[in-house]
């Protein structure tokens, strides 16, 4: 019998109402993540990458809506659940989310130990001594310094901290760890200390399956073993990671990975690129394909009708009337 | 334009540049690199005049910067020598559009009232900015790389001799980054600008600099052409700092 996915969102409709209309900030996308899967999710600032971070775990509040959409997380249809069920069963046991703003997420009040207690607390009825001895041993697990629980955030470094807020955020083993921008306010040397953490959680089997959300394509390059690219709301392409990255399909995806800027001499052979124009206005995206006003390849049928999300040979899937020869 | 040694000691002695030398040649883009906390900005402040250093100087077209005097030797040195900063929030008075900013511009440049509006223009457009977007419209308006990019524009618009920008694109898409960066070297290679380009990502600093200085802890640990630094580095540090940097080509063994 084959294995069922982690996680399985189908035709997720999530959209912010303001004065102006809704912003379709995720506009049905369908998204797997499969057990043992690294998914590294890409696409420039605006294009809904963090809204549908928040819809896959149901953190949902107004002005954001789930408009559309059912959502199975580990077996369990989590789109039904209220939020009272959601947070005793389903957030920091089944799925945790570090948001891009987590460095600040420890209390400046507590040491870390003490907010350690406080969150365990809300889930389990550990004592606790018990809870002490599990988060030493989490710390001494991910090489990270076990001195540093008895320590006040402003102590920490801005890496340990960012440790430290994944270390907290994975006690209770979650299934799906989501990362959104965990690095970008990180140095290079101390980013890769994240990273290889990261890396850590999934080979000791802490965690089953990470979504790593960034626009540096060259980071989910090294961690990621699949690549989806988000574009205006949707997915434009998505597959393993070496096909996405070095077998483009999409022209979006091909722009993207040829902006690339890392100093490597095939860089410098093929010089430096970047996509003319902006993102559309989510209040009132373009007919047919979202891409078309950009896009170089753009063929008559992209202005009217939006290109489905299809297989093209493998696993790779690509949203492009063009690329699956359609049109 | 020469820089000299200079030593900046704050209160309880925290010494954040110490023994920092390099010169800037007309039209010449160098790079300084190194992580948070190394000194570069303490570095940016002190050419900028908005911080005295401890001991040396900053010499500028063969006078220290720190001995002019009046406002008008010192107008001529902000005409000469133009500050992007990182967090261009700041550099904003949030109760005036966005037109105030460029057009302060205008004070130091003394452009005819018939010239300002067409150059605005095409300051933004070459920021990749359409004006309908941002003009009329208050800071908070704006996202962080669009109002990193106007403060790029101010820079095209005045065409200083040297360009001093603290990470100025750090909050502009990686996909449009390289379109910034050009820009500089547009105004390098039109006007001869000289740009001290200050940042943390080295693999953006390998493909524009003449020059590359890495900086850490205070001091200037290694300089020389970015594929001296890339290919044989030699400080124990820069060679750190290179195999840190994620490569798209080449996969970090062991992850």
């Amino acid at each position: 019998m084959k294995k069922t996915a982690l996680l399985e969102a189908q035709a997720l409709k999530a959209y912010y109402s303001t004065r102006q209309g809704y912003i379709k900030a995720v506009d049905n996308v369908d998204l797997t993540i499969d057990r043992d899967m690294t998914l590294g999710l890409a696409g420039e600032s605006g294009c809904g990458k963090s809204t549908l971070m928040n819809a896959l775990m149901m953190n949902v509040k107004p002005p954001l809506h789930l408009m559309e959409g059912t959502i199975v997380l580990d077996g369990r249809v989590i789109s039904k659940m209220d939020r009272t069920d959601l947070k005793k069963d389903v957030w920091g046991v089944l799925v945790s989310l570090v948001p891009q703003s987590s460095l600040n997420a420890l209390m400046p009040t507590k040491r870390i130990i003490d907010f350690i207690k406080d969150v365990i607390h809300h889930h389990t009825d550990a004592s606790d001594s018990e809870i002490v001895s599990r988060a030493r041993k989490r710390f001494e697990e991910l090489n990270l310094p076990v001195d540093s629980l008895s320590l006040y955030p402003h102590e920490l470094s801005g890496g340990m901290k960012q440790r430290a807020v994944i270390a907290v955020s994975t006690l209770l083993n979650p299934k799906l760890l989501i990362v959104d921008e965990p690095t970008s306010a990180l140095d290079v040397s101390t980013q890769k200390q994240v990273l290889r953490m990261l890396v850590d959680l999934r080979k000791t089997g802490i965690i089953e399956s990470m979504i790593f959300v960034t626009h540096d394509i060259a980071i989910l390059r090294q961690i990621a073993n699949w690549i989806t690219i988000m574009y205006a709301g949707k997915i434009a392409e998505s597959g393993p990671t070496e096909d996405v990255l070095f077998e483009p399909k999409h022209p979006y995806t091909i722009s993207l990975t040829s902006a690339v800027v890392t100093p490597e001499p095939e860089v410098r052979e093929r010089g430096l690129a970047s996509i003319p124009g902006e993102p559309p206005d989510l209040l009132d995206p373009p007919k047919g394909c979202r891409f078309y006003p950009r896009c170089t390849k753009a063929i008559s049928i992209c202005r009217s009708v939006e290109p489905p999300l299809v297989k093209t040979g493998g696993s790779q899937l690509v949203a492009c009337h063009v690329a699956s020869g359609g049109g | 334009m020469k820089i000299f040694t200079v030593g900046l000691f704050k209160r309880r002695e925290i010494v954040a540049v110490d023994d920092a030398s390099f010169d800037v040649e007309p039209a010449e883009f160098v790079s300084l690199v190194g992580e948070s906390g190394s000194g570069k900005t303490t570095t940016a402040r002190m050419i900028l005049r908005l911080l005295q250093p401890t001991s040396g100087q900053v010499i500028c077209e063969g006078r220290d910067v720190f001995g002019l005097k009046g406002i008008e030797e010192s107008k001529s040195y902000y005409r000469t020598v133009h500050g992007i900063f990182q967090d261009p929030y700041a550099a904003y008075n949030p109760l005036h559009k966005i037109d105030r900013v460029l057009n302060q511009v205008f004070e130091l440049t003394g452009h005819s009232g018939a010239e300002r509006d067409g150059l605005v223009k095409e300051a933004l457009k070459e920021v990749g900015l359409r004006h309908e977007d941002v003009l009329g419209k208050y800071p908070h308006e704006l996202s962080g790389g669009q109002r990193q990019r106007i403060m790029v524009a101010r820079c095209y618009m005045l065409k200083p001799k040297l360009i001093l920008a603290d990470e100025p694109i750090s909050m502009i898409d990686a996909s449009t980054k390289a379109s910034i960066l050009r820009l500089f070297s547009k105004l390098r290679d039109e006007h001869g600008t000289a740009v001290i380009f200050i940042t943390h990502d080295l693999g953006l600093a390998y493909y524009v600099s003449d020059e590359v200085l890495i900086m850490s802890q205070g001091s200037i640990v290694e300089k020389g052409s970015p594929d001296d630094i890339m290919n044989h580095p030699q400080h124990t540090y820069t060679r750190k700092l290179r195999e840190d940097i994620p490569l798209f080509y080449r996969k970090w063994p062991g992850f």
